[in-house]
């Protein structure tokens, strides 16, 4: 099978611009990307474009501000996980030997204040359950339950990925924050407080994908996508990202994100414990504790002891969201999951400064979201 | 007047007092699997054998998983805070649906819970909009 490589990635930054629309901050990321990969005008056959609120064609308006058009141009919706169905289709393609270059990008600038989801039926507003805080609440207090993890254990995640978001010019939030801070913060849906939760935002994220064999003759040091995954939902858990009105009274259903992970660990070849790097969601603290679980990165109910191990800080064995996650960087849908994927090719690149993971060339990336889509991406180097 | 939210998700004995008649949240039960399912489905969930057969599920449960929510989701034209959690019923089906305890440190694991018909707000016309919601049940 056709090996595929990233041969440039490019970013607009998260957070809110006003004043600049969802094509503006694509354009900016896709022009580093092709920049980078040294790809100009009828470098590439096919683009796909992630966005959840962009609108009609939003791939197409960037594209042809860049002057680029002609090749097949495909907008995907796929919640969270937008940029990585994205990804997947555009690798897939050029496995197929279909194209040699993709351009994959996500631009989002997501309404302000309380987001009204389509998802949701009417009566499901007007009760009062198109609250998407109170399922990541209901989630949280599961989690707490049968991993035993506190307030506290949520609280420090947050200190943890503000600590590495910091160091990112590209997050939302580059202030530190404290365990006092975050559990002062008030009480969103317990046991989430308002620090624990994610910000939507806006933003945009691009990369140039290329046949590996014709990678060696661009312009930057080729990364190798090792697997790019996307599955939906096994029904049975009431808690699912499938966020159904009813479940099974047991939990034999594998989440979402394990049956991608296990899928992208397959494909790779390689298994949790090869990893170096992992960005994963945390639209929520509990959701990246979650997330650690399902992805494998330790055992069911053990993420609070890997927490507690110093193990996913910048200088542990495995640092989780080095770019400071979505809890520094903010969620433009659209855009997040190719975020998370421009970050860990400049790891494996090793140009991430202070907030390098030494010697890393092994990554994973993981998004989830409503649907239920979840994505994992695994890059080597 | 008393208008259900949606119709088709539970009954309302309305506020008919003299009667001994319990709401009930409307479900479908799989001919094939045995899952219980809510709301009502047109193949089930699960293994997606057609037509399960409907079926009333029963009004009282355990809790599962709360929390409240505390700032008025879109739509949403009630009071806050109100509880929102999950209760499994005996059918081995765990159903998402308010709560009417809006503090969570009142609530625990396991407690027993029964269904009621409580009212959203007044609409328009001057109805009083109803949907489900599971209390606390005291022991009687």
């Amino acid at each position: 099978m056709t090996a595929v490589a990233i041969t440039g990635v490019g970013m607009h930054p998260f957070g809110r611009f006003d004043g600049l629309s969802t094509t503006d901050m694509g354009v900016v990321a896709v022009r580093a990307a092709l920049r980078e990969a040294g790809v100009g005008k009828g470098g590439f056959q096919a683009a796909f474009c992630g966005t959840a609120y962009g609108g009609v064609a939003t791939g197409h308006k960037v594209l042809s501000r860049l002057g680029m058009t002609g090749m097949p141009i495909v907008d995907v919706e796929a919640g969270c996980a937008s940029g990585s169905a994205a990804l997947m289709l555009a690798a897939a393609a050029i496995r197929a030997g279909q194209y040699d270059t993709v351009v994959v990008f996500g631009t989002e600038k997501m309404p302000k204040g309380i987001i009204r989801s389509s998802f949701f039926e009417p009566w499901q507003e007007e009760v009062g359950l198109a609250s998407t805080p109170a399922f990541f609440g209901l989630r949280a207090q599961r989690l707490c339950q049968t991993s035993g993890i506190t307030k506290d254990h949520l609280a420090r995640v947050v200190v943890k990925n503000r600590r590495h978001g910091a160091a990112n010019p590209d997050a939302m939030y580059q202030k530190e924050t404290t365990v006092e801070e975050v559990l002062a913060s008030r009480v969103v849906c317990e046991p989430l407080h308002l620090f624990m939760m994610c910000s939507p935002n806006e933003g945009a994220a691009a990369l140039v994908l290329r046949r590996a064999d014709l990678a060696s003759s661009s312009s930057a040091a080729p990364v190798t996508l090792a697997a790019a995954v996307l599955r939906s939902h096994i029904p049975g858990s009431v808690l699912s990202e499938s966020t159904p009105l009813s479940g099974l009274a047991h939990d034999d259903a594998p989440a979402p994100t394990t049956l991608s992970a296990t899928a992208a660990y397959e494909e790779a070849g390689l298994g949790p414990s090869d990893l170096h790097v992992v960005e994963c969601q945390d639209t929520d603290a509990a959701r990246e504790l979650g997330s650690c679980e399902e992805l494998g990165l330790c055992d069911p109910g053990g993420s609070a002891a890997l927490l507690d191990s110093g193990a996913t800080e910048l200088g542990g064995r495995l640092p989780v969201n080095p770019s400071g996650g979505l809890l520094s960087k903010g969620e433009p849908l659209g855009a997040s999951a190719l975020g998370q994927v421009v970050e860990l090719v400049r790891q494996l690149r090793g140009e991430c400064g202070p907030r390098q993971v030494e010697g890393a060339r092994v990554a994973l990336s993981h998004t989830v979201g409503r649907g239920a889509n979840a994505g994992v991406v695994i890059l080597t180097r | 007047m008393r208008v259900m939210v949606r119709e088709g998700l539970f009954t309302d004995p309305g506020t008919d007092t003299d009667t001994d008649t319990e709401p009930a949240l409307l479900g479908s039960c799989c001919t094939n699997c045995g899952n219980f399912l809510f709301p009502r489905v047109d193949a089930c969930t699960y293994c997606a054998t057609e037509d399960p057969d409907p079926v009333e599920l029963s009004g009282t449960g355990t809790l599962w998983a709360w929390t409240a929510v505390t700032a008025p989701p879109p739509g949403y034209d009630g009071e806050v805070p109100f509880g929102v959690g999950v209760v499994e019923l005996p059918e081995g089906v765990r159903v998402i649906a308010r709560l009417t305890e809006s503090d969570p440190a009142a609530l625990a694991a396991g407690q027993p819970v029964a269904l009621r018909i409580v009212t959203l707000h007044r609409d328009d016309e001057g109805n009083d909009v109803v949907t489900y919601a599971f209390a606390p049940a005291h022991p009687s």
